[in-house]
């Protein structure tokens, strides 16, 4: 078992996204991460989806996305890509201890979006591993709440990206 | 015109002549419009909406033309589910047309409301719901096209009820275009050749051929000239039953759970397999880790999901059949060196099996199912006859004991197994093919399912003929409880007497007769051929006659088991299989 990521290109219209996760559901695949929006042509969304499973699990996937008359283009991420995710974590704080947990947070970049009286809101994009370590960082002093989108990722331009594995099935 | 004509005038410009529905209040507006304008499409008023269905699919499987069912919303339309889910994994090319209640209470639970959309998900090719009256004639060409081309399938148009009454001006749709759906049609011509060398070479090849052929329509011809080149053995899956001739020397019939011990042998020694639009199903290979360990798969499909699914093809055609088989054929031909076949000796191995091991049952009283079905193919053999069944013991028998020469003339529910599909599928083929004989191997459990809509037969004259082989018994479940559950018949036992079939054909206006001893049989055949009109046989058979031989589940197709044979017994009947 391994990580993939898919990057799927898909019309977008009311549906696309019920069709693409039911059909990881009936075919028994467990989704880690799901992110959807659309693309520079509001006609077309990208999802982005990873998943847990053994290649040829993978490759039996990708070919049923295909039968997906919405599915326009599936390609597997490899870790050449650039993948980011957005966290937002509230964290639990006293008046005297933000001062603390403010600045740890900025090692990481982190930006507060919300401060009130027994709690610090901060936001972060980063890389998955990133992520894991500030929320890592961030639990000793209690977290109250935490939400991620799901990541996001696009294939590099130039040499990297021309490495890619395109997997489109004829 | 009105969003429902456009659905009339766009079903014609695709061709359609016969539709199967039964109307609601969503769909009424639709109805309506049948009767107020002027077409030339037949409609049949069935009697449950599953009926429909399977008749639209025994329309499709009969003819090679789209299948149509209309519906109205709710329980109408989820009614549907089933012929959909059958025609999904039988790729049975059907459109299914439904109402929805309208827009403006979509969401609301309102009466009789399903989001069929959303039910039927899983097992459509692709569906619709109608959001502007204006896309009706663009999405019943696209459902057509989808539901036809590359591997067949259903689909589902779910129109809501005022869409059907808003004014629109119909401009027919000449054109699909639909960027996401583009079905691979010509075979890597490289790899056809690598597959043609890779049989040449082959020393114990079968031709393992599965439904796909017939749902592309494949040139007979271009099979027995493949199998005839290198005279291979050639099994044809439940599915593709007449694809091959079943009286061809070089076929040895049926593969799996009850297939003959000649094709299963043949598979699970082979060396190469030839898998053409077959699907390595549970049914045919029992244990997949078992499963011809020796064998090379050149696997032709039109679904490139089916390669390398359960069992990794070495040389992957992907390509509409009826391209890629008569090219296979030629990249053979242009290949023989004109020496005596590579695979004789195994041809010789393969047919001594076919002859040690036929079926075969022991013809006594009571009344055996394998007898009356034999009647009914010999009393039949000079005319062209559509088979359909329902699923169990008598599909299984049908199966082995029906010989047919030719794809379309064998409709059965083989991948969802439903129950009750015998009845509609006949009443739909015969829609489609007026002049064949049609006959209805059913079941007494399959039979009790459907057998309404032999008022639908009556209602039109549609005269197939329907034999309930009739054990009362849910036969096969039966024979799984005796052989796998320590003959604990739990829940499986009708009564034999009950209904009375005859009675019952009868209430319908229609005739019934009964056999219940061997002399009997011939005599309620050559009345059910001659009535001219439906009918019903009612066939009072062995309860306790199983289907042999066996692959219990899960276990390897290699070994099966059988019943012991006394060899002095004559009162045997074998049949080649």
């Amino acid at each position: 078992m391994s990580h993939h990521t898919l990057s799927v290109l898909v019309e977008n219209r009311p549906g696309v996204l019920t069709r693409c996760a039911g059909l990881f559901a009936r075919r028994g695949f467990n989704i880690d991460s799901l992110a959807v929006g659309t693309t520079q042509d509001p006609s077309r969304s990208r999802i982005t989806i990873r998943i847990d499973c053994e290649q040829h699990s993978v490759d039996q996937v990708i070919k049923q996305l295909y039968k997906l008359v919405d599915v326009l283009k599936v390609h597997e991420l490899d870790a050449t890509a650039v993948e980011l995710e957005l966290l937002m974590i509230k964290v639990a704080s006293s008046p005297d201890r933000r001062p603390e947990i403010i600045s740890l947070a900025e090692v990481f970049e982190a930006k507060v979006v919300d401060v009130g009286p027994e709690a610090v809101t901060f936001s972060c994009v980063a890389g998955p591993d990133r992520l894991q370590a500030l929320e890592q960082l961030l639990e000793p002093y209690g977290i109250k709440e935490l939400v991620r989108t799901g990541r996001i990722a696009l294939d590099r331009d130039g040499e990297l990206g021309k490495r890619r594995r395109m997997r489109v099935v004829a | 015109m009105t969003g429902a004509e456009a659905v009339i005038r766009s079903l014609e410009a695709e061709g359609v002549t016969d539709v199967f529905g039964l109307p609601g209040g969503a769909i009424l507006p639709l109805y309506d419009a049948w009767a107020a304008c002027e077409h030339t499409i037949r409609h049949y008023l069935v009697r449950h909406e599953q009926g429909a269905g399977h008749m639209a699919q025994g329309y499709a499987r009969a003819t090679g033309k789209v299948g149509v069912a209309i519906a109205t919303s709710g329980p109408g339309a989820t009614n549907l589910v089933t012929p959909i889910a059958d025609a999904y994994l039988d790729s049975t090319p059907i459109v299914c047309i439904t109402g929805q209640v309208p827009t403006h209470l979509i969401g609301t639970d309102a009466f009789q409301e399903a989001d069929i959309q959303g039910i039927t998900m899983p097992v459509v090719k692709h569906s619709w719901l109608v959001d502007r009256a204006e896309d009706i004639p663009r999405i019943v060409k696209e459902a057509f096209h989808i539901a036809r081309s590359g591997r067949p399938g259903p689909v589902l148009i779910d129109i809501p009820k005022d869409l059907q009454l808003a004014e629109i001006t119909y401009v027919p749709s000449k054109q699909v275009d639909i960027p996401g759906y583009k079905p691979s049609r010509h075979g890597h011509p490289k790899q056809v050749i690598t597959a043609a060398e890779a049989i040449l070479a082959a020393e114990r090849p079968v031709f393992y051929v599965g439904g796909g052929t017939v749902s592309a329509d494949v040139d007979p011809g271009d099979l027995i000239r493949i199998a005839e080149a290198v005279q291979m053995p050639v099994v044809t899956t439940l599915m593709a039953k007449g694809a091959f001739p079943d009286s061809h020397p070089l076929c040895i019939g049926l593969p799996g759970m009850h297939g003959s011990k000649a094709a299963n042998w043949a598979l699970n020694r082979a060396d190469l397999l030839i898998a053409c639009g077959s699907r390595f199903d549970d049914r045919v290979t029992g244990k997949l880790d078992t499963f011809a360990p020796g064998a090379k798969v050149i696997h032709m499909d039109v679904d490139p999901a089916e390669i390398d699914k359960n069992r990794t093809a070495q040389i992957p055609i992907v390509g509409s059949l009826e391209l890629v088989v008569p090219k296979l054929g030629e990249a053979l031909q242009s290949r023989m060196n004109g020496g005596p076949p590579k695979a004789a000796a195994w041809l010789s191995e393969v047919q001594g099996w076919k002859q040690q091991h036929p079926f075969r049952y022991r013809n006594s009283e009571p009344l055996k199912p394998e007898y009356v079905i034999e009647r009914l193919r010999d009393m039949t053999a000079d005319r062209e006859v559509i088979w359909t069944t329902g699923v169990g013991q008598h599909q299984m028998w049908a199966a082995q004991y029906l010989t047919i020469d030719r794809p379309r003339n064998w409709l059965t529910s083989g991948g969802l197994g439903t129950m009750g599909f015998g009845v509609p599928a006949a009443i739909g083929a015969k829609v489609g093919r007026p002049d064949a004989t049609v006959i209805n191997i059913d079941g007494d459990g399959c039979f009790q399912m459907t057998m309404q809509e032999l008022a639908t037969a009556k209602m039109y004259g549609i005269g197939a003929i329907h034999v309930v082989i009739n054990n009362g018994w849910l036969g096969m479940v039966r024979q799984w409880q005796e052989l796998f559950h320590g003959e604990r018949y739990s829940e499986t036992l009708f009564d034999a007497n009950l209904p009375d079939y005859v009675k019952l054909a009868e209430a319908f206006g229609l005739p019934g007769f009964r056999c219940e001893t061997l002399e009997d049989v011939d005599a309620a055949i050559a009345a059910a051929l001659q009535c001219g009109t439906a009918c019903v046989i009612d066939a009072r058979v062995d309860h306790e006659e199983k289907v042999y031989p066996m692959v219990p589940a899960g276990g390897s197709s290699a070994e099966m088991i059988d019943v012991e044979w006394a060899e002095d017994d004559n009162a045997w009947v074998e049949e080649g299989v």
